[in-house]
């Protein structure tokens, strides 16, 4: 009994921390836009099957993970500079639309790219389970885990201790004060892209090896992620990560509880509920100010 | 030093600004006077490039920067204190003060913290907490001290005595006051237009777009039209 719950605790972490990943992306760009990015789940697609091809490649794993992140990095900004830019000043809804027409146009592009086929990336570090406390470990889980826990840790430095974080942050708040101490936000905008887009990919890449990839696999991944971010709270980074462990754990539990059937399901229910008893999220701003 | 040259902006098809002529001279405290909607603010917000403007110039030191980015002009010291103080409520005071000097190299900024520390104290006893919980002057003087940071050759200051206590109003004129050297200008806009034209060299009066008067502050507040309009004796 309590050897089975370790195992789907340690299942619901590995996929909490790939849907944390996702949902710090969807903040990101939600803070510097107040856009709702429904491309970011191409990004963990982009993430997966390019470090899968470049593999097939030939080209040594660490390699094609940086390649990889660095190439969705660069569709993010790329999506910024000619669908989000040009449509500057439009209504949020917009460019909400756009992001869905980004993502459509990704996914046709990845079936001509690359194909239609789903891919399995090599475990980065073998295949021989560890067994913790009653679980068995796949080692790629440990990686899932020990890279999210490091992501995280470098984004707190760099939204707490850097000047350019808090210019970020900054400009979410305000975004007229930002522009009147110099912040550029066009910079912000793009860099916020970027970032994102670096988070999804990485998150591709780490799950690929255990649920695979495929040209598809965004769709699902970044609606579970959209559902963490919310349940945590839109725009909090801590609301972020938390919302996608306990994504990941309440999927896990209800697939091994109850029936594997109802997984998916319960990111949309547990969305749901959020929507309607408590739409600012676990951690999501109340702030309280002084006029 | 700055100086403007039939300047016009408008939101949508609604003229806000209908060719204003304005000149800001190193070392001048100059006002802004005119009623609600009069375009005092569009006017400070087209000059900090916030605002887009449809017609006429700005220039600094002679260089053409009408359609300069907001960046570029802060930058080039053209530094704006918003109305409603506008600070970085969730940021630290210290962090706020930071970002004030973004465009700067981070050596000189350190000197330009200590300088604003030396003139609001509260601020340096109130550096670690969130901007968001100071009081009403407290963060006016943050938001002057945010505006400092980036080394302002002319200050752009709307309604920083708004929503204030009268204590805090005295204080923060005397503030104005003290912020204008050899070579930074002011251009103060407000609506305590008496306190406002009694320090200022010159000041204009704005109504609807337009610049209607202009004279030294005594001239003005000497005036009868102005006294009835804006002053209410």
């Amino acid at each position: 009994m309590t050897a089975q719950f370790a195992q789907y605790l340690v299942t619901g972490l590995t996929v909490g921390a790939v849907y944390a990943l996702v949902a710090l992306g969807f903040s990101i760009i939600y803070n510097a836009s107040q856009v709702i990015n429904f491309a970011q789940g191409e990004f963990v697609m982009v993430g997966g099957m390019c470090s899968v091809w470049l593999v097939d490649q030939g080209v040594p794993l660490p390699a094609a993970v940086v390649l990889a992140v660095a190439a969705a990095a660069l569709l993010g900004l790329a999506l910024e500079k000619f669908a989000v830019e040009p449509a500057r000043g439009a209504p949020v809804v917009t460019l909400v639309i756009i992001t869905i027409g980004a993502s459509i146009l990704l996914r046709g592009l990845a079936t001509l790219v690359w194909d239609k086929k789903i891919h399995a990336l090599k475990p980065f570090s073998g295949e021989a389970p560890l067994q913790v406390g009653g679980a068995v470990v796949l080692p790629q889980s440990l990686w899932v885990l020990g890279v999210t826990l490091a992501v995280v840790l470098l984004l707190s430095w760099f939204f707490g201790r850097t000047l350019l974080g808090k210019a970020l942050l900054a400009t979410s708040h305000n975004r007229l004060a930002a522009q009147l101490v110099g912040i550029s936000v066009r910079n912000v905008m793009l860099l916020s892209f970027s970032l994102s887009a670096a988070l999804g990919a990485v998150a591709g890449i780490l799950v690929a090896p255990i649920t695979f990839t495929s040209w598809d696999v965004g769709v699902m991944l970044g609606l579970k992620g959209f559902a963490a971010a919310i349940l945590g709270g839109l725009g909090s980074g801590a609301g972020a990560v938390l919302g996608g462990m306990v994504l990941g754990i309440a999927e896990s539990m209800s697939a091994g509880y109850v029936s594997s059937a109802y997984k998916d399901a319960i990111a949309f229910v547990i969305l749901l509920a959020v929507l309607v008893f408590a739409p600012d999220g676990l951690l999501g701003r109340r702030v309280a100010e002084r006029v | 030093m700055l100086e403007i040259r039939s300047l016009a902006s408008a939101y949508g098809r609604i003229p806000a600004l209908k060719g204003i002529d304005l000149d800001l001279r190193p070392g001048e405290l100059v006002t802004l006077v005119g009623a609600n909607g009069a375009g005092k603010t569009t006017l400070l917000r087209a000059i900090s490039g916030v605002q887009p403007v449809t017609g006429g110039t700005v220039r600094i030191s002679g260089a053409d920067i009408t359609r300069a980015s907001s960046r570029h002009r802060v930058r080039l010291g053209i530094v704006q204190v918003p109305e409603g103080r506008q600070v970085f409520g969730p940021l630290s005071v210290e962090d706020n003060l930071r970002l004030g000097a973004y465009t700067r190299p981070r050596a000189e900024a350190e000197g330009s913290l200590e300088r604003v520390y030396a003139m609001f104290p509260v601020l340096k006893d109130k550096r670690g907490s969130s901007a968001g919980t100071l009081s009403g002057g407290q963060q006016q003087m943050l938001a002057m001290g945010r505006a400092l940071m980036a080394q302002p050759r002319v200050l752009l200051l709307d309604e920083p005595s708004m929503g204030l206590a009268p204590r805090l109003v005295a204080e923060i004129f005397a503030c104005v006051q003290a912020l204008r050297t050899a070579d930074t200008a002011i251009l103060l806009v407000e609506q305590n237009a008496g306190a406002a034209l009694a320090i200022a060299d010159r000041g204009y009066v704005l109504e609807t777009g337009q610049i209607v008067l202009t004279g030294t502050g005594a001239a003005l507040l000497a005036d009868a039209g102005v006294r009835s309009a804006y002053l209410g004796f």
